[in-house]
């Protein structure tokens, strides 16, 4: 099987958020990043236990600029064979998937994995879009995937509950939790991902059709309103005459 | 021109997060100085009801092949029909179907995109929506170039507003394509409140100390008609399912109340409950970091509050 995964940097969970002045970019310095983890935790070792049950090939893929190599190295050290990096600096999703659609189409890849969304832009939106650029069926919010020759079968979330559904290969699928447990690579694995190739592309062209034009910080909140713990019949009555809500 | 809005049913019905993506429909139709028209996909009995939201056309396409989810099937009938209308804005839910469709959609559309927007464009010259960016952390404002845009609405963050009454349901003729994705089978938790569009949520920690402690918290949640949630460890542990986990790497949710109880409000934790309206933290050690982004507290140990507070909340339903 020929499995590629989308993966993508974005801050650590931990990470200070903050801007530039003018309030128009992320404020990188100081920043920890990581690779995404649903990207990582799911849909990578997701791809390496199908890999590792019935053979085949683990390619990488990010778009993005050289210094997202460390995570590239990180996925290669989990285990993936290979990667390949277009490098530029996205600025929309569509973009990405472009990019993405563009290396995969005739890459003959048996599933294309994405995570459920990146954990910066909370976008949910770049595995339906390679699905759509490469007419294939997108399968989001996958929890579980089981594969027999070219039959897939996969549970995912849908509202208020689960459903199971059947698919053949080639398709494109969002990985979210339960679809696998996070690895932590080996020394083995990081000596060998620091000779595995990773392959830089130039992006095709594609215009942006949204941009991120300003961030702001959620409006801060008030101190806290302590309430004594014999008297939870206040917190009741607060909740209800002052926030009105119960 | 129009603002199309996909509305979703469940389950054969259109509940409130459909009529909260039509108010946002039509108050962005308003914006724009354009109609709002309601679409709905595979058999559903209420869609006349839409129009009190402010849809001035509902159309069906009562296919039974739409009646389960499928990004390709339902990205084809949309783009159709936004196609048919003019549509030069496509409102969708931001809910798991929503979310597995925004993306397939504006590719197909060949649109600009903003998924989980909370707030109505602006029209002065320039599209522009804002969206939640980090998880909750920060906002962003997202301007929109195409002709045709794609935006899917965070749930919670309108209140349906009636504006009229029901009208007729048209139905629209589309070629709805095969489904290369067949359903096998489908549970739905029976009962309960589902976590992401409960109002009001009750979340409990590794404070509880064990699974076997949870009636507590399910008997506070039943009594205020709540959906019950959990920190990660709990869900990674198995005290509780992780679709209840909730926070950056579980579900996001925005309600109108969350308690938090015995949950120490780390920074993932917070990043996906903190844009809930009000929250209470009930937590033993004053240090928490929870109370921070708390509107109320209880400093003491929850064995002792929760008990208490269910019967102050029984006592509070027997007088209202
Ligand atoms: C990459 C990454 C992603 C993560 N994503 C998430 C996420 O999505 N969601 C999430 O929840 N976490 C997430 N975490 C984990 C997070 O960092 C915390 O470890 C976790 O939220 C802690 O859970 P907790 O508050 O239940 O437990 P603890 O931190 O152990 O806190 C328990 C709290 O209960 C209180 N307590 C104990 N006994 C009592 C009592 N009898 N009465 C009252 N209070 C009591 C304690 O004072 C304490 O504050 C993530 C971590 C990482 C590294």
């Amino acid at each position: 099987m020929k499995l590629l995964v989308c993966v993508s940097k974005t801050p650590d969970t931990t990470a200070k958020i903050s801007f530039n002045a003018e309030n128009t970019e992320f404020n990188s310095a100081g920043v920890q990043f990581i690779m995404n983890p649903y990207d990582e935790w799911y849909a990578l070792v997701r791809a390496m236990e199908l890999k590792e049950a019935n053979g085949g090939t683990v390619t990488l893929i990010n778009v993005g600029p050289a210094d997202n190599d460390a995570v590239i190295r990180k996925g290669l050290a989990i285990g993936a064979d290979d990667a390949v990096r277009i490098d530029c600096n996205p600025k929309s999703s569509l973009y990405v998937a472009q990019q993405i659609a563009a290396f995969a189409k005739d890459g003959g890849y048996d599933i294309v994995f994405c995570g459920k969304e990146t954990i910066d832009y909370n976008g949910s939106e770049v595995g339906g879009m390679v699905a759509e650029l490469l007419d294939m069926p997108f399968i989001s919010f996958a929890t579980n995937l089981q594969i027999e020759g070219s039959d897939a079968t996969i549970v995912r979330d849908i509202e208020g509950g689960k459903e199971t559904v059947g698919v053949a290969t080639p398709f494109v699928l969002s990985a979210a939790k339960g679809m696998a447990e996070q690895r932590i690579p080996n020394m083995r694995g990081i000596m060998q991902a620091r000779r595995k190739p990773i392959d830089v592309k130039s992006p095709i062209d594609f215009e942006d059709l949204s941009a991120v034009v300003s961030y702001e910080m959620p409006p801060a909140k008030a101190a806290c309103k302590m309430v004594a713990p014999e008297d939870m019949d206040e917190l009741v009555r607060l909740l209800h005459e002052e926030a009105k809500i119960i | 021109m129009s603002v199309l809005v996909f509305a979703e049913n469940q389950g054969g019905s259109f509940k409130k997060a459909a009529f909260e993506a039509v108010t946002y429909g039509y108050k962005t139709a308003q914006v724009l100085g354009t109609e709002c028209i309601a679409l709905c996909l595979g058999e559903a009995s209420n869609a006349g009801e839409l129009g009190k939201y402010g849809a001035s056309k509902v159309l069906s396409v009562a296919d039974a092949s739409l009646n389960s989810f499928d990004s390709q099937a339902y990205t084809n009938v949309i783009a159709q029909a936004a196609e048919a209308n003019g549509a030069n804005v496509v409102v969708l839910m931001h809910s798991s179907t929503g979310k597995g469709l925004v993306g397939r959609l504006a590719a197909k559309l060949n649109a600009g995109s903003a998924p989980g927007v909370n707030q109505i464009p602006t029209n002065d010259g320039a599209f522009r929506v804002k969206k939640n960016v980090f998880s909750g952390k920060a906002i962003a404002e997202v301007e929109i170039k195409s002709a045709i845009k794609v935006v899917s609405v965070m749930g919670n963050s309108f209140q349906p507003e009636a504006v009229g009454g029901d009208i007729s349901v048209e139905s629209f003729s589309a070629d709805v394509p095969a489904s290369r994705v067949t359903v096998k089978s489908v549970d739905k938790v029976q009962g309960s409140v589902p976590l992401p569009e409960a109002e009001v949520v009750v979340s409990a920690g590794r404070g509880m100390k064990g699974p076997e402690n949870w009636g507590i918290i399910e008997e506070l949640a039943e009594l205020i008609g709540a959906a019950t949630a959990c920190s990660r460890p709990v869900a990674d542990t198995h005290w509780r399912p992780h679709h209840e986990h909730v926070g950056q790497t579980g579900v996001a949710i925005r309600p109108n109340l969350y308690f938090a109880i015995g949950i120490s409000g780390a920074i993932q934790h917070l990043a996906g409950v903190n844009s809930s309206k009000v929250i209470v933290v009930i937590n033993k050690d004053p240090e928490a970091p929870f109370f921070k982004a708390a509107d109320y507290g209880v400093c003491a140990d929850l064995f002792d509050v929760v008990p208490r507070l269910i019967e102050s909340f029984k006592k509070h339903k027997a007088n209202v």
